[in-house]
């Protein structure tokens, strides 16, 4: 019997598990959508590091301005680069057969990335990076395994490398672990300044994996209030109506 | 013209007035309806806010495989009021079973499929069935990698059918693949043809209830004390007492609802999963591939079963055998409150039962999970038996040979499928069924079989 309930428990072990998010350790994101700083110097990473391969083919480039409090003319000065109109998506130029060829996949389009990553994998996974020279852009990734992207944000963070140390598995045998970096080339960027830098990133794929985040909650407390007003009518109604059953 | 004029008028030429009293305000139900009660109007309310919904989504959306994915996107930033229409929508979706599970537990509960409501439960059963079917194709309607995987494996059940199935699975995609063609035809049923078959079999649902008239948590026919009038004394006009009684049961309905459309619309990726956030990809196999919660217990069976054709038919008959209720059940007690301890043991576990099956669905099918499955499958099939051998005293020694011929089959499997690498696992776990069968078989001839005296009269 205390086998079967061990088993029974056991049993509710992977949904535990499932729900802290996999194996891979991730780092909060702590990120706020009310920061419209934070917002837009997220869009302004966004277009200047990642909008050259990735696209964002379902974000508007006014319907981003409007949220973040900019004007088109201020948009136009600085987020866009190619000449686009504004308004229209955030598309990029490069085909998909060289993106193949390049990357060795096909390069994703990133308007709805954190709704299908959350915002701690990406907060962890650009913060990731680190020399592989068995790789073929020279950087591997604590994350996303065998990653196929460059490390772009590189000339921010610098370059690093792992401190590996040789430590059992569950199974006994020796296997290597990233215990910690050393920072190998400086960046732009202090550690704190380029932590920051990703979470406004992640800050603004969030607001892009959803605009409508920024408004729904304040309206769906408007909603539950008014829900609550017409309970206690609604009420009053039905107690009206049944006092004279018995 | 006044009002009554026109009314006049109208009930010339179509009964109005008599479909208004016969079915509202001269229909009479029970007064002791409870909490249980709310969930068929909002099984109503759900249904009719999916087909608004429905409708303004159908606006904006592509039914094609390249634009699909894109066009849920421009309905989520560009549509105004476009998300919020979009959130009632998948979140009605899994709202609808969670209302239609209570409906259904309701009606086990007090015996509401019991005769003469026979055909109330079949309507309601196939209403079940059609919302399924619903469910299902709308999943793939988003076109993202779980839509897309998962209609790929649901569909590909199908093979498992000696002879016919692989044509039978071409024939329902209209490709070798999950593709554009399926996606089509799947949109044409998503929207107009399975809604229409919902709303006909809710119609008969609610024609087949009226005419015999609701049960209660008594379970006490209220049309065998009528007054002098004609009317069960212990009945009252739907119209306006449960009418207004039923606002406030959706006022309650709806503060739930919205709190998950504006503040946890993908439910921690149960209602809205996260991988369906990365648009199809035909080449791309998701680690794991899990349907929609709302499936899960069903999909735990399919996997409890090694052999997928068997496992087919298992999940199958996990829903069909509930169409055989009113002939499973036949204790002339309608409601559990006058049912033995025993029996109310019985549902309450069957209940957590079903949902540790739908929680092991979401799960991938690792050893211990995957004998978990199995057992509490083989549990969900001996409940009933266990309510046909509850519905009337049966002897010591049918409950003993049922015992020894029920462990029989399973214990049979079990010696088929033991191995070195299995055998603590399948040993300590063959007690789950083994135990409940015991119990409740066995538990038949104790205390705790004791029924209670029906009342002539509901209730409070």
């Amino acid at each position: 019997m205390k086998k079967l309930i061990t088993a029974f428990l056991l049993s509710l072990v992977p949904v535990l598990a499932l729900a802290s998010g996999g194996d891979v350790h991730l780092d909060k994101a702590d990120i706020d959508l009310h920061d419209k700083d934070s917002l837009r110097h997220g869009a302004r990473l966004f277009v200047n590091y990642c909008l050259s391969c990735h696209s964002a083919a379902y974000m508007r480039y006014n319907r981003m301005g409007r949220d973040l409090g900019l004007t088109d003319a201020q948009v136009k000065e600085n987020l866009m680069f190619a000449g686009e109109k504004v308004g229209e998506t955030m598309t990029v130029a490069m085909p998909a057969k060289e993106s193949k060829a390049w990357f060795g996949t096909k390069v994703p389009d990133l308007t709805v990335v954190a709704r299908a990553r959350g915002a701690d994998w990406l907060y962890s996974y650009l913060r990731g990076f680190y020399l592989d020279s068995s790789r073929p852009w020279g950087v591997n990734n604590t994350v996303f395994k065998k990653v196929g992207m460059p490390h772009v944000l590189w000339e921010l963070e610098g370059l690093k490398k792992p401190i590996i140390e040789m430590r059992k598995n569950h199974e006994g045998k020796e296997e290597p672990h990233i215990v910690g970096f050393e920072q190998v080339l400086p960046g732009k960027l202090s550690k704190p300044e380029y932590d920051k830098a990703v979470r406004d990133l992640v800050n603004f794929l969030v607001y892009m994996g959803e605009p409508a985040k920024l408004t729904r909650y304040t309206i769906g407390v408007w909603v539950l209030l008014y829900l609550a007003l017409l309970f206690v009518v609604a009420y009053a109604l039905k107690k009206e109506y049944w006092k004279d059953v018995h | 013209m006044s009002k009554s004029n026109l009314m006049a008028w109208i009930d010339a030429r179509f009964p109005l007035t008599k479909m208004w009293e016969e079915h509202l305000s001269k229909y009479y139900a029970p007064k002791n309806f409870n909490f249980w009660y709310f969930f068929g109007s909002l099984a109503l309310l759900v249904l009719v806010l999916q087909i608004v919904t429905g409708i303004f989504l159908t606006m904006n959306y592509k039914p094609d495989a390249e634009l699909a994915f894109g066009s849920v996107e421009y309905i989520m930033r560009d549509v105004y009021g476009g998300w919020i229409i979009r959130y009632m929508h998948s979140t009605g979706a899994s709202a609808f079973f969670i209302v239609v599970y209570l409906h259904m537990f309701r009606g086990l509960m007090y015996g509401s499929f019991k005769q003469p409501r026979e055909l109330v439960w079949i309507f309601g059963m196939l209403i079940y069935l059609a919302l399924m079917a619903e469910a299902f194709m709308g999943y793939l309607l988003p076109w993202g990698q779980m839509s897309y995987w998962g209609a790929q494996v649901i569909v590909n059940l199908f093979n498992a059918i000696p002879v016919i199935g692989n044509d039978l699975s071409l024939w329902i995609r209209g490709d070798y693949v999950i593709s554009d063609a399926t996606l089509n035809r799947f949109f044409a049923f998503h929207v107009i043809a399975v809604p229409l078959v919902l709303l006909g079999l809710v119609v008969a649902h609610i024609i087949a209830l009226h005419e015999v008239g609701s049960n209660n948590p008594d379970g006490v026919e209220i049309k065998k004390n009528k007054g002098p009038d004609g009317i069960p004394l212990d009945g009252i006009p739907f119209h306006p007492y449960y009418s207004v009684k039923d606002i406030v049961g959706v006022v309650v309905f709806l503060m739930f609802f919205a709190s998950v459309i504006f503040f946890y619309p993908e439910m921690g990726g149960y209602f809205l999963e996260h991988n369906n956030f990365i648009p199809a990809d035909p080449l791309k196999t998701p680690e794991h591939i899990a349907p929609v919660w709302y499936f899960t217990p069903f999909y735990t069976m399919l996997r409890a079963v090694p052999n997928p054709f068997l496992g087919v038919i298992a999940m199958g008959a996990g829903v069909v055998i509930l169409f055989f209720l009113p002939w499973l059940d036949k204790n002339p007690i309608k409601s559990w409150r006058y049912r033995s301890a025993l029996h109310k043991l019985n549902l309450l576990f069957f209940a957590a039962v079903f949902i540790y099956l739908g929680y092991l669905g979401v799960n991938p099918p690792e050893p211990v999970l995957a004998e978990m499955g199995r057992r509490f499958s083989e549990v969900y099939f001996a409940f009933f038996f266990v309510l046909w051998f509850h519905s009337k005293p049966r002897s010591v020694s049918a409950a003993v040979t049922s015992l020894i011929v029920l462990i029989g089959l399973f214990s049979l499997y079990d010696f088929v499928r033991i191995d070195e690498e299995n055998r603590s696992l399948v040993l300590t776990s063959w007690l789950i069924p083994s135990v409940y069968l015991a119990f409740m078989l066995l538990g038949s001839f104790t205390n705790l079989n004791q029924e209670k005296p029906v009342p002539e009269r509901v209730t409070s």
